[in-house]
Protein backbone atom coordinates (compact mmCIF):
# COMPACT_ATOMS: atom_id res chain seq x y z
CA UNK A 1 0.00 0.00 0.00
CA UNK A 2 1.24 3.70 -0.77
CA UNK A 3 2.04 5.23 2.65
CA UNK A 4 0.04 8.46 2.37
CA UNK A 5 -0.49 10.52 5.32
CA UNK A 6 -3.90 12.43 5.70
CA UNK A 7 -1.89 15.67 5.80
CA UNK A 8 -0.04 15.89 3.00
CA UNK A 9 -0.19 17.09 -0.43
CA UNK A 10 -1.61 14.67 -2.08
CA UNK A 11 0.65 13.93 -4.08
CA UNK A 12 -0.90 15.16 -7.23
CA UNK A 13 0.36 17.47 -9.79
CA UNK A 14 -3.25 19.24 -9.35
CA UNK A 15 -1.66 21.77 -6.68
CA UNK A 16 1.71 22.00 -8.31
CA UNK A 17 0.01 22.95 -11.45
CA UNK A 18 -2.96 25.13 -10.01
CA UNK A 19 0.31 26.95 -7.99
CA UNK A 20 1.43 27.71 -11.42
CA UNK A 21 -1.80 28.67 -13.30
CA UNK A 22 -2.78 30.99 -10.53
CA UNK A 23 0.77 32.86 -10.35
CA UNK A 24 0.29 33.41 -14.02
CA UNK A 25 -3.42 35.21 -13.41
CA UNK A 26 -1.50 37.13 -10.71
CA UNK A 27 1.30 38.39 -13.10
CA UNK A 28 -0.95 39.08 -15.99
CA UNK A 29 -3.40 40.96 -13.34
CA UNK A 30 -0.52 42.92 -11.68
CA UNK A 31 0.86 44.22 -15.43
CA UNK A 32 -2.69 44.79 -16.34
CA UNK A 33 -3.57 47.10 -12.68
CA UNK A 34 -0.36 48.61 -13.17
CA UNK A 35 -0.93 49.48 -16.75
CA UNK A 36 -4.62 51.25 -15.84
CA UNK A 37 -3.57 52.76 -12.34
CA UNK A 38 -0.67 54.29 -14.21
CA UNK A 39 -2.92 55.30 -16.93
CA UNK A 40 -5.95 56.43 -14.62
CA UNK A 41 -3.70 58.31 -11.94
CA UNK A 42 -6.57 58.14 -9.93
CA UNK A 43 -5.97 61.02 -7.36
CA UNK A 44 -9.64 61.29 -6.27
CA UNK A 45 -12.32 58.62 -4.60
CA UNK A 46 -14.56 58.56 -7.99
CA UNK A 47 -11.26 57.89 -9.94
CA UNK A 48 -10.44 55.22 -7.71
CA UNK A 49 -13.80 53.81 -7.47
CA UNK A 50 -14.30 54.08 -11.45
CA UNK A 51 -11.43 51.64 -11.99
CA UNK A 52 -13.17 48.70 -10.00
CA UNK A 53 -17.06 49.84 -11.43
CA UNK A 54 -15.65 48.78 -14.99
CA UNK A 55 -17.15 44.91 -15.70
CA UNK A 56 -13.61 43.79 -16.53
CA UNK A 57 -11.62 44.86 -13.91
CA UNK A 58 -14.31 44.17 -11.64
CA UNK A 59 -14.17 40.47 -13.55
CA UNK A 60 -10.15 40.66 -13.50
CA UNK A 61 -9.97 41.45 -9.73
CA UNK A 62 -12.31 38.89 -8.74
CA UNK A 63 -10.21 35.98 -10.74
CA UNK A 64 -6.86 37.95 -9.56
CA UNK A 65 -8.44 37.50 -5.60
CA UNK A 66 -9.43 33.63 -5.98
CA UNK A 67 -5.68 33.13 -7.79
CA UNK A 68 -4.40 34.95 -4.47
CA UNK A 69 -6.75 32.75 -2.27
CA UNK A 70 -6.20 29.56 -4.11
CA UNK A 71 -2.10 30.21 -4.55
CA UNK A 72 -1.59 31.05 -0.42
CA UNK A 73 -3.64 27.87 0.28
CA UNK A 74 -0.86 25.81 -1.49
CA UNK A 75 1.83 28.04 -0.29
CA UNK A 76 1.60 27.88 3.32
CA UNK A 77 -0.10 24.14 3.25
CA UNK A 78 3.43 23.95 1.88
CA UNK A 79 5.14 25.92 4.93
CA UNK A 80 2.87 23.93 7.73
CA UNK A 81 4.10 20.57 6.29
CA UNK A 82 8.22 21.51 5.99
CA UNK A 83 7.95 23.35 9.68
CA UNK A 84 5.47 21.62 11.51
CA UNK A 85 5.75 17.78 12.42
CA UNK A 86 2.76 16.67 14.94
CA UNK A 87 -0.24 15.49 12.46
CA UNK A 88 -2.99 17.10 14.78
CA UNK A 89 -1.22 20.54 15.08
CA UNK A 90 -0.46 20.57 11.02
CA UNK A 91 -4.04 19.34 10.41
CA UNK A 92 -5.22 22.35 12.72
CA UNK A 93 -3.29 25.01 10.60
CA UNK A 94 -4.55 23.57 7.67
CA UNK A 95 -7.98 24.08 8.34
CA UNK A 96 -7.45 27.25 9.85
CA UNK A 97 -5.99 28.28 6.68
CA UNK A 98 -8.43 27.47 4.54
CA UNK A 99 -11.13 28.86 7.01
CA UNK A 100 -9.80 32.20 6.79
CA UNK A 101 -9.24 31.93 2.88
CA UNK A 102 -12.60 31.06 2.30
CA UNK A 103 -13.30 33.65 4.71
CA UNK A 104 -11.44 36.11 2.30
CA UNK A 105 -12.77 35.32 -0.37
CA UNK A 106 -16.91 36.01 0.80
CA UNK A 107 -15.27 39.48 1.99
CA UNK A 108 -13.90 39.76 -1.73
CA UNK A 109 -16.86 39.27 -3.48
CA UNK A 110 -18.67 41.70 -1.02
CA UNK A 111 -16.35 44.69 -1.58
CA UNK A 112 -16.19 43.97 -5.19
CA UNK A 113 -20.00 44.18 -5.76
CA UNK A 114 -21.50 46.21 -2.56
CA UNK A 115 -19.37 49.37 -3.33
CA UNK B 1 24.93 -0.02 16.80
CA UNK B 2 27.84 0.48 13.83
CA UNK B 3 25.10 3.02 12.60
CA UNK B 4 24.77 5.14 15.38
CA UNK B 5 28.88 5.39 15.05
CA UNK B 6 28.84 6.02 11.80
CA UNK B 7 26.50 8.68 12.45
CA UNK B 8 28.81 10.21 15.10
CA UNK B 9 32.08 10.32 12.95
CA UNK B 10 29.83 12.28 10.51
CA UNK B 11 31.86 15.90 9.89
CA UNK B 12 29.26 18.57 10.99
CA UNK B 13 29.06 21.79 9.46
CA UNK B 14 26.54 23.78 11.44
CA UNK B 15 28.72 26.56 12.79
CA UNK B 16 25.71 29.08 10.97
CA UNK B 17 27.55 32.69 11.19
CA UNK B 18 30.10 31.05 8.51
CA UNK B 19 27.50 29.26 6.59
CA UNK B 20 26.94 31.94 3.30
CA UNK B 21 23.70 31.12 1.35
CA UNK B 22 24.44 32.08 -2.00
CA UNK B 23 22.47 35.00 -3.63
CA UNK B 24 19.65 31.99 -5.37
CA UNK B 25 19.36 30.39 -1.78
CA UNK B 26 19.05 34.14 -0.42
CA UNK B 27 16.12 34.50 -3.06
CA UNK B 28 14.31 31.79 -2.10
CA UNK B 29 13.74 32.04 1.55
CA UNK B 30 12.72 35.40 0.97
CA UNK B 31 10.23 34.19 -1.79
CA UNK B 32 8.84 32.20 1.36
CA UNK B 33 9.03 34.98 4.27
CA UNK B 34 7.37 37.58 1.56
CA UNK B 35 4.58 34.75 0.58
CA UNK B 36 4.38 34.03 4.39
CA UNK B 37 4.29 38.14 5.36
CA UNK B 38 2.04 38.84 2.61
CA UNK B 39 -0.37 36.30 4.01
CA UNK B 40 -0.63 37.17 7.57
CA UNK B 41 -0.87 40.83 6.05
CA UNK B 42 -4.38 39.72 3.78
CA UNK B 43 -6.96 40.90 6.39
CA UNK B 44 -5.37 44.54 6.47
CA UNK B 45 -5.00 44.80 2.71
CA UNK B 46 -8.31 43.77 2.39
CA UNK B 47 -9.57 45.92 5.50
CA UNK B 48 -7.82 49.00 3.64
CA UNK B 49 -9.46 47.87 -0.22
CA UNK B 50 -12.89 48.03 1.49
CA UNK B 51 -12.57 51.30 3.09
CA UNK B 52 -11.07 52.90 0.04
CA UNK B 53 -14.05 51.88 -2.19
CA UNK B 54 -17.06 51.83 0.45
CA UNK B 55 -17.49 55.65 0.42
CA UNK B 56 -16.11 58.88 0.13
CA UNK B 57 -15.12 59.33 3.84
CA UNK B 58 -13.96 55.58 4.43
CA UNK B 59 -11.49 56.46 1.40
CA UNK B 60 -10.73 59.67 3.16
CA UNK B 61 -10.10 57.43 6.23
CA UNK B 62 -7.57 54.67 4.33
CA UNK B 63 -5.90 58.27 3.21
CA UNK B 64 -5.22 59.39 6.03
CA UNK B 65 -4.34 55.39 7.69
CA UNK B 66 -2.00 54.94 4.56
CA UNK B 67 -0.26 58.28 5.02
CA UNK B 68 0.75 57.73 8.35
CA UNK B 69 4.66 57.73 8.39
CA UNK B 70 5.06 54.26 10.60
CA UNK B 71 1.89 52.77 7.86
CA UNK B 72 4.19 54.32 5.15
CA UNK B 73 7.11 52.06 5.94
CA UNK B 74 5.47 48.64 6.25
CA UNK B 75 3.44 49.06 2.47
CA UNK B 76 6.81 49.76 1.25
CA UNK B 77 7.68 46.84 2.66
CA UNK B 78 4.79 44.88 1.51
CA UNK B 79 5.32 46.56 -2.21
CA UNK B 80 8.73 44.89 -1.84
CA UNK B 81 7.50 41.44 -0.85
CA UNK B 82 5.03 41.60 -3.96
CA UNK B 83 7.46 42.99 -6.31
CA UNK B 84 9.87 40.02 -4.96
CA UNK B 85 7.56 37.17 -5.00
CA UNK B 86 6.52 38.02 -8.62
CA UNK B 87 9.77 38.70 -10.19
CA UNK B 88 11.30 35.37 -8.26
CA UNK B 89 8.22 34.18 -9.77
CA UNK B 90 8.36 34.15 -12.38
CA UNK B 91 12.06 33.24 -12.14
CA UNK B 92 11.12 29.67 -10.74
CA UNK B 93 8.56 29.47 -13.55
CA UNK B 94 11.12 29.94 -16.56
CA UNK B 95 13.32 27.56 -14.10
CA UNK B 96 10.29 25.06 -14.35
CA UNK B 97 10.86 25.34 -18.67
CA UNK B 98 14.42 24.52 -18.17
CA UNK B 99 14.89 28.12 -18.83
CA UNK B 100 18.31 29.16 -16.97
CA UNK B 101 19.19 26.33 -15.40
CA UNK B 102 22.77 26.36 -15.68
CA UNK B 103 24.51 27.84 -12.41
CA UNK B 104 25.45 31.53 -13.84
CA UNK B 105 23.07 31.70 -15.83
CA UNK B 106 20.96 30.71 -12.47
CA UNK B 107 22.52 33.21 -10.39
CA UNK B 108 22.62 35.95 -13.30
CA UNK B 109 18.93 35.89 -12.96
CA UNK B 110 18.65 36.21 -9.56
CA UNK B 111 20.67 39.48 -9.53
CA UNK B 112 18.59 40.63 -11.80
CA UNK B 113 15.02 39.54 -9.59
CA UNK B 114 16.60 41.51 -6.87
CA UNK B 115 17.64 44.86 -8.82
CA UNK B 116 14.29 44.80 -10.51
CA UNK B 117 12.16 44.34 -7.61
CA UNK B 118 13.52 46.90 -5.74
CA UNK B 119 13.78 49.43 -8.49
CA UNK B 120 10.13 48.65 -8.84
CA UNK B 121 9.62 48.81 -5.28
CA UNK B 122 10.73 52.06 -4.71
CA UNK B 123 9.28 53.28 -8.30
CA UNK B 124 5.86 52.50 -6.86
CA UNK B 125 6.48 53.34 -3.35
CA UNK B 126 7.43 56.97 -4.37
CA UNK B 127 4.50 57.28 -7.02
CA UNK B 128 2.05 55.96 -4.21
CA UNK B 129 3.24 56.70 -0.88
CA UNK B 130 5.14 59.66 -1.51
Amino acid sequence: MVNRILVGAHYGLKDWIIQRATAIIMAIYTVIFLVVAGAVAPDSFEAWRGIFANGFMKFATFLFFISVFYHAWIGVRDIWMDYIKPAGLRLLMMIVTVAVLVGYAGWAVQILWRM
Amino acid sequence: MAEMAIKKRRPKNLDLPTIRLPLPGILSILHRVSGAGLFLMLPVLLWLFQGSLASSETFAAVKGVVGHPVAKIVLLGLIWFYMHHFCAGIRYLLLDLHKGIELEAARLSSKIVFAVSIALTLIIGAKVLW
